[in-house]
Order: C-alpha cells, then sequence, then structure tokens
C-alpha cells in the first residue's frame, strides 16, 4: 500500500464516502481511513434516508454525482414522496432502508470508485508541514502524508455516551472513540464545543402485536431518488404507528431525575426538532399522546426503529415505559436508547468549501460542523471533498454552491456565517428560494456546474443533456401551439376568453393534469412525465418563479461585492467592537455574506459597503 | 465617503440672530487649536466656550462666538464634533466658511452627509433617518412632533410587531410543510387564516388613515372652487393676508391653478386657487377649468364660494359627493338682507365677505377641525413617507393573495414575500439602493 496520496479522507460514514468518491472523481488519488471497512455506511441512527429538505439534499449530491440517492434505490425498502399532496416545491423523497443492504451497496459502490483505496485504520493525529496540514498519523504510529485532508469523524470525536447516569467512552455503540484530533485542531486556535445526540432503543419484531396497529404502506409507485435510477424494484414493506399514553408520560415523569438531560450530565445542546421523548414530555406539556412509528430495519432481521422515543433515561425506566404502547405490551428490547455527546468545530471557522480557514489543506464534513443527518453529512462530504481534490491538484479552482443554486449552498452558507447552538438540521424553510430550490430540479440546477468543476461523470452528463433538451423541446411546443377554446371548453376547464391561450398557458391552471392535457393534444402523451412535470411546474408557478429570479439576480448582485480578503476592519469607522470582532470572525467574502452574519446590524453592513466603496 | 472632517452652516445662509457651524471627523477638535484662543488640549467635552473666533490662517478675529465639542462616540455622527455658534450676518458666515476650508483635510459636507455618517456609525436605523429628514424640512409645530415621534422609534415598533406576528404564523405553515407526518390541529390552521386577515386589516386601516401624515410633509390641500367672480382669489388673500393672485373685478382673471402655503395652527396646508368654474370659449380659460375640476378631485378639503347675490349654494350640487370635507361659502353678504342671510345658513352656508374679512376666522377655524380630527383619528401610526406606504401596500397585497386552499408552498410564499416587504422599510435588504433615496433627499449640512 501506498503512504502518499492525494487526498486522504478520516472517517466512512456518509459526509467520507461521499468525501471519497467526489474526490476519487475529480481525478485525485484518494484513501479513505476508517476504524471499521465493515461499518462503511453503516446508519447508525434512523434506517432512512431524505425527507423534507433532507430529500431534496440527496437529490443534489445526485446531481453532482456522489452515491447516496443511488445507493438508497438499491437499499430501500419503503418509498414515500412527502407532501405529494402539497405542491412540487415542498415535496420531498423519503425511504427506508435495509441497513445491511445500504452498508452494503455503499461499500460496492466505493470499490467500484477509480482513484479510490480503502484502509482499515484510526486515524489519531495530523501531521503538519509549517502551517499546512501534510497528512495523517495513525493509531500505531504510522503516517500517511497527503495534499489535502478532509476530516469526518462523525460523533467520534471525544464520544461519551449515556445510559441514565452510566457513561461510557465511545463513539458509537460497539465503537471506540477519538481522542487524538480535538488536541490538533484546538493547538491551531479553532474553537470547538460539545453538542449532543441521540437514538432509541432497537425492539424485536417478532414480540410486536403487528395486528393492533395500524399500518403506514410506501407509495404505489415508488419514486427513486436519483436521476439516472429509471425504478425502483425492491418490493415495498409497511411500518407500524403506535402512540404513546397517559401511563407512559406518568413513568417518564417519574423518573426525570433519572436522566442524562435533566441532571446535568450531558451539557451538549441536542436538536431541537429531534427531541428526546423526556424533552417532548416538557416542551409539550399538554400533549397526551406522541405518535411513534415502528420501522424494520431491514427484509431479513427482526430488529425495529421505533421513531420517535429517543432518550438517556436509564434502562428499567426504558423497559416500563415501551411496554405500555399498544402492540408493543410484550416486546422485547433488543438494545436500550443512548444519548452521545461529541467535539464539534464551530463551523464559523470554515470558509464556502469547508475548508478551515486557520489551517490550509485541512477540510472538514459532517457532524464535526455542527450539523445532523446522513443527508447534511453527505452533501458536505462531496463540498469537501471535491475542494480537497482541487487543492491538492494544485490550481486555484474552489468549487462551492451558493444559496441560488442549492440547499447545500443554503446549508454550508448558514453553517459558516451563522454557526450553530444545535446540531443544525436542513429545512425547506431555511431556503429563501424555496420555489426555484426543489427536489425535481436538483440535476438543472447543478449538474452542468459539478461537470465544469470535474466531478461529474460523462455518463451521468449525457443522461443529464438528453433530459434538458427534451424539456426545452416540449416547453418551446406548449409554448407555440395555441389550445382552441372549443376544446378547452369541452374539457370543463374553467378558462377566461381573453386573447390566445397556449398550451402552456392551459397547464399552468390549478387541477389541469397531464391527463386531461393528452385529451386536448395527444402529441402530450409521447412526453415522458418527469419531462412534463417540469414544463407544468414553471406553468403553474409561473408568476411566483418571475419574482425569485428577480431575487436571486439582487441576491447575486450583494455576492458579487467582493471584500478584500486583507481588510482591516478595526479601520472602518464607527464600527462598535462587537461588530468588528463578527467579522473578525467569519471574515466574510462578500457584501452578501456580510448582510447575513449572525448578530450584525444593516448599519454595520453599511459602514463596511461605504468603506469598500470609498477605501 | 472619505477620512476628511466635514463641516456646514446648520443654519440657514442669510441674516439671522445666531449662525451654527458643524464640523465632525477625526480632526474636529483642530478647530479649538486653529481658530479659538483657547488652550485646545484642556478643553472639556460638551462644555460650552466663549472665544474669539480666529482665522485659520492670518490669526485675526472674524468674530466671537461659542464653541463646544462632542467626543466621539457620543456625538450626532458618532465622529469627533465640534460645534461653533457665531453672529448670523453674511461676511461672518463667508469667512468662518473660508477658515474652515483651509484646514488640513476638511472638506465642505455633502447633502444629508451629517446624517449618513451618523447612520453608518450605528446611531440611528432606517426609519429614524427617514423622521429626520422630516425633522430637518418641519416647518410646523405638529410636523415637528410626529418626527419626533418617528425619530423615537414608535413606527419601527409597529412595524417590527406586525413582522413579528406574520413571521410567528409563517412559522405554522413552515411546520405544516416541514413535518409532513406531524398533525396540524385544526385549530392552528384557523389561527393561521384568522391571523393573516387580522394583519392584514391592521396595515389596511393603517393606510387608510394615514395618507394623513403624507400631508403633514407636504401640506393638506385645500380647494378654492366656484363660478368666475365668486370671490376666490379675495377668499385666499384674506386667508394668506398677502397678494398671491391677481384680483379683480373682471370675470376669469384667475386662469390658473394658484397654490399658497399656509399654516394653520401647525397643520401645514396648501391652498388653490382655481380658475372658475364655468363654460368657457377661451383655449386657455378651459384649460384652467379642467385642471380646477382636477384639483378638486384630489383636494383633501374644498371650498365651495359663491356669490350670494347672484347665486346659491345649489350650483355645486354636481361637485358634492358625500361626506364632511367641504364646506359651502356665500361670499359677498355685505349686500344681503337678513332674510336672505338667514335662509343661506338653513341650507348649511358660511356667510363671509371675504373683501372686509369678515368671517373669514370661522372659515379657517372649520377648515382647522376638519384636518384636526383627521389626525387624531389617525395619530395612531405615521406614514410620512411614500416609500413605507409601498412598502406596506406590498405586504398587503400579498396578504390579500393567501389563503390555505392553494398549493402550501405559494401560501407560504405569501407570507414571506409580505414579512419581506416590512423588512424593507427597516432596511434588511437592498441597503445601498434605499439609503442612496434617503440620504438623496437630505439638505447640505443637516
Amino acid at each position: 500500500m501506498k503512504t502518499k496520496y492525494d487526498v486522504i479522507v478520516v472517517g466512512g460514514g456518509h459526509a467520507g464516502c461521499e468525501a471519497a468518491a467526489a474526490s476519487a472523481r475529480c481525478g485525485a488519488a484518494t484513501l479513505l481511513v476508517t476504524h471499521k471497512i465493515s461499518t462503511i455506511g453503516e446508519m447508525s441512527c434512523n434506517p432512512a434516508i431524505g425527507g423534507l429538505g433532507k430529500g431534496h439534499l440527496v437529490r443534489e449530491v445526485d446531481a453532482l454525482d456522489g452515491l447516496m440517492a443511488r445507493v438508497i434505490d438499491k437499499a430501500g425498502i419503503q418509498f414515500r414522496m412527502l407532501n405529494l399532496s402539497k405542491g412540487p416545491a415542498v415535496r420531498g423523497p423519503r425511504a427506508q432502508a435495509d441497513r445491511d443492504l445500504y452498508r452494503t451497496y455503499m461499500l460496492e459502490a466505493l470499490r467500484q470508485t477509480a482513484n479510490l483505496e480503502l484502509k482499515e485504520a484510526a486515524g489519531e493525529g495530523l501531521l503538519f508541514n509549517d502551517e499546512k496540514v501534510s497528512g495523517v498519523v495513525l493509531a500505531d504510529g504510522s503516517t500517511l502524508e497527503a495534499g489535502a485532508v478532509v476530516l469526518t469523524t462523525g460523533t467520534f470525536l471525544n464520544g461519551v455516551m449515556f445510559v441514565g447516569h452510566e457513561t461510557s467512552i465511545g463513539g458509537r455503540i460497539g465503537d471506540i472513540s477519538c481522542a487524538g484530533i480535538t488536541p490538533y485542531l484546538k493547538s491551531k486556535g479553532l474553537k470547538l464545543g460539545r453538542l449532543k445526540t441521540g437514538t432509541p432503543a432497537r425492539l424485536d419484531g417478532n414480540t410486536i402485536n403487528w395486528n393492533v396497529l395500524e399500518k403506514q404502506s410506501g407509495d404505489a409507485n415508488p419514486q427513486p431518488f436519483s436521476f439516472l435510477t429509471e425504478q425502483v424494484t425492491n418490493p415495498q414493506i409497511d411500518c407500524g404507528i403506535t402512540y404513546t399514553n397517559e401511563k407512559t408520560h406518568e413513568i417518564i415523569r417519574a423518573n426525570f431525575e433519572r436522566c442524562a438531560l435533566f441532571s446535568g450530565l450531558i451539557t451538549g445542546k441536542g436538536p431541537r426538532y429531534c427531541p428526546s421523548i423526556e424533552d417532548k414530555l416538557v416542551r409539550f406539556a399538554d400533549r397526551t399522546t406522541h405518535q411513534i412509528f415502528l420501522e424494520p430495519e431491514g427484509y431479513h432481521t427482526n430488529v425495529v426503529y421505533p421513531n420517535g422515543i429517543s432518550t438517556s433515561l436509564p434502562a428499567d425506566v426504558q423497559d416500563a415505559f415501551i411496554h405500555t404502547m399498544k402492540g408493543l405490551e410484550n416486546v422485547e428490547i433488543l438494545r436500550y436508547a443512548y444519548a452521545i455527546e461529541y467535539d464539534y468545530v464551530d463551523p464559523q471557522e470554515l470558509n464556502h468549501c469547508l475548508g478551515v480557514k486557520k489551517i490550509p489543506a485541512l477540510y472538514l464534513a459532517g457532524q464535526i460542523n455542527g450539523t445532523t443527518g446522513y443527508e447534511e453529512a453527505g452533501a458536505q462530504g462531496l463540498v469537501a471533498g471535491v475542494n480537497a481534490a482541487l487543492y491538492a491538484g494544485g490550481g486555484n479552482k474552489e468549487f462551492f454552491v451558493d444559496r441560488s443554486q442549492g440547499y447545500i449552498g443554503v446549508m454550508i452558507d448558514d453553517l459558516i456565517t451563522k454557526g450553530v447552538d444545535e446540531p443544525y438540521r436542513m429545512f425547506t424553510s431555511r431556503s429563501e428560494y424555496r420555489l426555484v430550490l426543489r427536489a425535481d430540479n436538483a440535476d438543472a440546477r447543478l449538474t452542468e456546474l459539478g461537470h465544469q468543476i470535474g466531478c461529474v461523470g460523462e455518463n451521468r452528463y449525457n443522461v443529464f443533456k438528453s433530459k434538458i433538451n427534451k424539456i426545452k423541446e416540449f416547453d418551446n411546443y406548449a409554448s407555440e401551439t395555441f389550445a382552441s377554446y372549443a376544446d378547452v371548453d369541452a374539457l370543463g376547464i374553467a378558462v377566461k376568453h381573453n386573447g390566445k391561450k397556449t398550451l402552456k398557458d392551459i397547464m399552468g391552471y390549478p387541477n389541469v393534469s397531464r391527463e386531461t392535457m393528452i385529451k386536448l393534444d395527444s402529441k402530450i402523451n409521447e412526453v415522458e412525465p418527469a419531462i412534463y412535470e417540469q414544463v407544468e411546474i414553471d406553468a403553474k408557478y409561473a408568476g411566483y418563479l418571475k419574482r425569485e429570479y428577480e431575487d436571486i439576480a439582487l441576491f447575486k448582485r450583494d455576492e458579487n461585492m467582493k471584500i478584500r480578503e486583507d481588510i482591516d476592519y478595526s479601520k472602518i469607522g464607527g464600527l462598535s467592537t462587537e461588530m468588528v470582532q463578527r467579522f473578525e470572525r467569519v471574515r466574510p467574502k462578500t457584501i452578501g455574506e456580510a448582510l447575513r452574519i449572525t448578530g450584525v446590524t444593516p448599519a454595520a453592513v453599511t459602514a463596511l459597503l461605504g468603506y469598500i466603496k470609498n477605501a | 465617503m472619505d477620512n476628511k472632517t466635514i463641516y456646514a452652516l446648520s443654519t440657514v445662509f442669510g441674516k439671522s440672530g445666531v449662525a451654527i457651524f458643524r464640523v465632525s471627523g477625526n480632526a474636529a477638535f483642530e478647530v479649538f487649536a486653529k481658530m479659538t484662543t483657547l488652550p485646545a488640549e484642556k478643553i472639556v467635552a460638551r462644555q460650552m466656550y466663549f472665544t474669539p473666533l480666529l482665522d485659520s490662517v492670518s490669526r485675526e478675529t472674524l468674530d466671537h462666538c461659542m464653541a463646544v465639542g462632542f467626543r466621539a462616540p457620543h456625538s450626532f455622527t458618532g465622529e469627533d464634533t465640534v460645534e461653533i455658534h457665531c453672529h448670523g450676518s453674511k461676511a461672518v458666515i463667508k469667512s468662518v466658511i473660508k477658515a474652515l476650508s483651509e484646514l488640513p483635510n476638511y472638506r465642505l459636507a455633502e447633502a444629508g452627509e451629517f446624517s449618513r455618517r451618523a447612520f453608518y456609525n450605528g446611531k440611528m436605523d432606517l426609519t429614524e433617518a427617514d423622521g429626520l429628514a422630516d425633522l430637518i424640512d418641519a416647518e410646523t409645530a405638529i410636523q415637528q412632533k410626529t418626527a419626533l415621534q418617528q425619530m423615537g422609534g414608535t413606527l419601527l415598533q409597529r412595524y417590527d410587531s406586525w413582522r413579528n406576528a406574520l413571521v410567528e404564523i409563517l412559522s405554522y405553515v413552515e411546520a405544516y410543510i416541514d413535518f409532513p407526518d406531524e398533525d396540524i390541529p385544526q385549530d392552528v390552521v384557523e389561527n393561521i387564516e384568522n391571523g393573516v386577515f387580522k394583519t392584514a386589516e391592521t396595515i389596511r386601516e393603517h393606510l387608510q388613515g394615514n395618507h394623513i401624515n403624507e400631508r403633514l410633509r407636504d401640506g393638506f390641500r385645500v380647494v378654492i372652487a366656484g363660478p368666475a367672480n365668486a370671490g376666490k382669489s379675495s377668499l385666499i388673500n384674506a386667508i394668506v393676508k398677502r397678494n398671491v393672485a391677481i384680483v379683480s373685478d373682471i370675470a376669469g382673471t384667475t386662469r390658473d391653478v394658484i397654490d399658497a402655503y399656509v399654516d394653520i395652527k401647525g397643520y401645514p396646508v396648501v391652498f388653490s386657487d382655481t380658475a372658475g368654474l364655468r363654460d368657457a370659449a377661451d383655449e386657455i380659460e378651459k384649460i384652467g377649468i379642467s385642471l380646477a375640476k382636477e384639483k378638486i378631485a384630489e383636494s383633501d378639503f374644498k371650498i365651495f364660494i359663491f356669490d350670494a347675490a347672484t347665486d346659491g349654494p345649489e350650483i355645486f350640487a354636481d361637485y358634492i359627493k358625500s361626506g364632511e370635507d367641504y364646506v359651502l361659502v356665500a361670499n359677498k353678504i355685505d349686500k344681503l338682507s337678513a332674510d336672505v342671510k338667514q335662509q343661506l345658513i338653513s341650507k348649511n352656508c358660511l356667510l363671509i365677505s371675504a373683501k372686509h374679512n369678515e368671517n373669514v376666522d370661522a372659515l379657517v377655524d372649520r377648515i382647522y377641525n376638519h384636518f384636526n380630527d383627521l389626525y387624531l383619528k389617525a395619530n395612531g401610526g405615521l406614514i410620512t413617507r411614500q416609500r413605507y406606504r409601498e412598502a406596506l401596500l406590498e405586504c398587503l397585497e400579498n396578504l390579500d393573495r393567501f389563503n390555505l386552499q392553494k398549493d402550501i408552498a405559494l401560501a407560504a410564499e405569501d407570507i414571506r414575500l409580505a414579512c419581506r416587504a416590512i423588512g424593507k422599510i427597516t432596511g434588511r435588504v437592498e441597503v445601498d439602493e434605499i439609503l442612496d433615496k434617503i440620504f438623496g433627499s437630505f439638505c447640505i449640512g443637516k
């Protein structure tokens, strides 16, 4: 095995996999170092990919030729398009995975990636050449050299697990933690903090009384994540639904002081949107019941993931409250829930490429940056991997996605300008251009960009080009062909008879479906549904989209007002010390970025603007 | 903006008792060293000094003045600032400007630059800056009061409270989108709809009640209308107490709409004298009449005046729509019998003689009461800038488009855009563009 690589990725989780694969796709000789090759692509918590915002991220990773979408298409056992009834901009694909299949296909995808090697070892330190990172130190003391390093250590940095008041050191049940990296980062002056997350107990599906439970089924027509997958072929399975009740809550309340969270053992902040069950009881004190989804972890396993009852209560309390729920009266608990607390780096230490500003050649992705979720991790991994490869390649090129191009851009921009005070998760509401940034058009937004930078292969690019041409062709046809009012009226579509109406105009009316349009013009029958959909959304959102594109133009204007890198904020007249510190911390590259920094006032940005315009 | 120290005359140029110069910037305190006989190093901030005022080069005495310094950031601009209070003769003012201009790194302030610097230095936000522009322009007591209120941020608080309400509503809608497996209770859906409706109504009321505040800035418009020779010009002259229109006995003398600006007990009022309303053959006069009709439609208050000796109030039947925004004035009452006068009074006419200045005060009171009532009714909020009005209209337009039956992404977009429209007022977006507009309307040295 070589001892010198262009890029070394430390960590084999969702960030690490995408980082390594993206770096290799860009042509960099890449090594992925992980504790255990057998846990590459492990879903440590929920056995599912996607959701609102998260599903958008997966589609964007796919548009940039990443792996997640293709892997979940093969490993998924229940596919649902969330918010299907609520309009295209807020639809998000979600799929439950067979945990074993997901790992298997992820490993297979990595092994099939050219320029990529895998190594089972523990990365315990960094090599430096002056201020620059130049490699990785392994637990056995050996060293590996690299042009750039990506750290994707997840919850493993000084990970401490809690079950009630019992604590143990580790990054995940059954895995050791990593204590070596933190001191290196601290010694370079990086600001670190602690965050916490948790995972619920796992149940034995053979002991659940499924017959008394409500079922949640997948979609009848499962839609794949990847733009390259034509069809989902896996059989779909059902989930069960149960509820907490008064008795459940009584038991939990009686034991509040025994959980790590309330007794103060855990100091790191947890995510507000994925609260532990004890958190829920405190925050929604008037609710007498909470919905719990029982999700099988695969085709050939009895393990069931109860979505909604993560906790840091001790084992005997978990035992007691779980058995109060319908269908779970006699359930066997295979593994108890635990909470985990870990080190993260304040993402304000990073730039848009996820490079550490104070340490050249070092990139960070995933939970180490204060995020939560496989999708958030994977998306960051991709950006970090591409940039590590570009850096190691010695050019001046950088790769980043801006807020108007994708949720990836929204996420990274939020992280580096605002920092985090709880694990960061993607929501569609985080984007100001939600109607443009849809899950269905991630390829149109990003594939060209990825191809230019080198992380999108020819196969995908050709598929993309062909799709875009078909959309253009149909759009032209629908925009240039006029509908006859007689036909329109005959179909019962309520349209005002003012001026000539094109097919696209008619498509824009609410409740006009593809089926109706086929009746109006049989040629539409030859248009693939996915192609039809793109033109339809364009028509139905027309006025709103126009406004959003105008907003994007304004946004780009602010982004184009560059701030010199060597700017001395203390020289700007009238900035308070606090504002100087906030600017210094982030050192924004553009006026737009400066405007988004937490706590920075418009007046301060105006002063900055005045300074750079007149300096 | 550069780093130079700026100066300007802050009072009106011309003969006045006192003229005040303001100097702001890093080198402001140089004034003490170069232009006074005071020991510059011992100057205490915020203390007035009486001193001879010297030319900065020749050291000859220009005047005797009071001078005071403020140290950054405790000044209007947030920079070191010095004020010189000297005598307001044109000769003194010119010599002081020359002396200041010769100090190193000094230059004359541009229009609005003191305020601009204050804004840059975090001394005021956009709504406060706007209020200041009005204060500087304020010519009447009531204008001053509104401007001061606005400076204090009452307007900002009000707009923020609406924005907060909308942001809260939006958060519910967003939750509905982002947590598809969570059930949103029916009462929450109703709260969303009610909340949007309520906020929209509040803004609508604010907008309707509030063109009054633009009037407070620009003046209420009162139009004086009536047949040729009814005495319109005499009336306006009686009100203004000076000649602004040509008065003669030949019908049709006034062909143009003429404006006169009057302060009525604190309210700024613009009186428009109009061409006589009658069928005219003369082309120029025709234009004058159509202008007059336009003015009547646009005005805030109408004075319908007629010659009581020849006409009656009936002649205005076509112009009187409804409401209380007019008064019927019977002019030339000195020629009438007591009986006729009594009849006119019973027809709600106000009896005056413009020529003999009889009862004109009663008319002025009537106008004052009308505007005072409007003001008292609308005093809850203040829209003194067209920019706010436009932003609020945009907000309202989006809220009116909102319903929960449509695509939820579009419904959420409606509220998002509404929030953003309000955000524009307080300077959250397109900062540069808005700033240019605001600061462009400032006068030099203020």
